[in-house]
């Protein structure tokens, strides 16, 4: 069963409901399946935790996924990595169900439609600027606009822009041209070879949801830790110079 | 022949250009990167975990530019914003 047809671009264009002007299309109805997936399944597995080493295997799941990704996170910021985790989390649980909840017939990632992977781009591009601020204060990071000089203020402008955008098509591209590949199989080589392709996919989907979260990871890291790199490289040339002139 | 098949075939024929020549860029430029991790991990196996998540965010930012091709080739075939107006044009 295909949902989305070969001449529509994205899930947008597929209406199931219609009244005045609510409209209720594919990426909603896949998009609250998802946040129900999630939810419920989040709530029920920690309902009953244990600190025991007996655990039911639910449990056991979750700790694994939780611990991988606070795992990756500190990689990347080396301390601090609880305040980041709930924001990079859902980030990552989300698109990876979405991206790979695709081998279900009839479903279609809502993160092949352009509106969805915009929502999610533009919570990174809100969510730099807050982290930044809380962490260092308005100043300092107002102050990273200017750094070297203030002739690099209109670049760094266009810099957040352009990497949103790029955040937001990249994802896209990649959900929706999976699509339109196995569409395009399915009429050339209808039986075998659409399925090796949808494994593909979930590799990719993987993939993509992995690099959307580092690297929202890595812009939130920069908007927060230039600085105290730059004063621990200052402080270590410092101790150094020390150290060599004794 | 008249607006609406010159403007079929101008976006077919951009989509077919823009995508052939977009895709050179980045699987040179995968190609590169691609050797150059390998040879990386042939020299320290031990870093290959690092070596592999850099190799991936690398990959992944660069087939984006093949993406950008793909999407505006999309956008010509199928969700042109010149047909309305064309369309419009002619039946008007």
């Amino acid at each position: 069963m295909e949902v989305v047809a070969i001449n529509q671009i994205s899930p947008d264009q597929v209406i199931f409901f219609i009244w005045h002007f609510v409209t209720i299309n594919a990426t909603l109805v896949y998009t609250w399946a998802i946040m129900a997936i999630l939810v419920i399944g989040s709530i029920a597995i920690t309902r009953n935790l244990s600190p025991e080493r007996a655990m039911t295997r639910w449990q056991n799941l979750m700790e694994v996924i939780v611990g991988t990704i606070r795992s990756e996170i500190r990689d990347i910021v080396r301390e601090g990595e609880d305040s980041y985790f709930v924001f990079i989390g859902t980030l990552f649980l989300f698109i990876l169900l979405s991206n790979l909840l695709s081998f279900v017939p009839g479903y279609v990632a809502p993160t092949s439609s352009l509106t969805t992977t915009a929502a999610l781009s533009m919570l990174v591009f809100f969510a730099v600027p807050i982290y930044g601020i809380t962490k260092q204060g308005i100043i300092e990071y107002l102050k990273e606009y200017f750094r070297p000089n203030f002739i690099f203020f209109p670049f760094h402008v266009m810099g957040e822009l352009s990497r949103t955008l790029a955040l937001a098509v990249r994802l896209f591209g990649n959900m929706m041209s999976h699509e339109k590949v196995i569409a395009i199989l399915l009429a050339v080589t209808p039986l075998l070879f659409p399925v090796v392709m949808q494994v593909l996919g979930l590799l990719i989907g993987l993939i993509q949801a992995y690099i959307f979260v580092v690297l929202a990871m890595v812009y939130i890291a920069s908007a927060t830790q230039t600085h105290e790199d730059a004063e621990h490289k200052a402080k270590f040339h410092q101790t150094a110079s020390e150290t060599q002139q004794t | 022949m008249d607006s609406v098949s010159i403007v079929a075939m101008a976006s077919i024929i951009t989509a077919g250009i823009c995508m052939g020549i977009g895709a050179i860029g980045p699987a040179l430029g995968q190609g590169r990167s691609v050797q150059g991790a390998l040879s990386s991990i042939a020299q320290q196996p031990d870093e290959r975990n690092s070596l592999t998540r850099t190799l991936f965010v690398g990959l992944a930012m660069i087939e984006s530019i093949a993406i950008y091709c793909f999407v505006i080739s999309m956008i010509l075939v199928f969700a042109n914003p010149f047909w309305a107006y064309v369309i419009k044009k002619a039946g008007g």
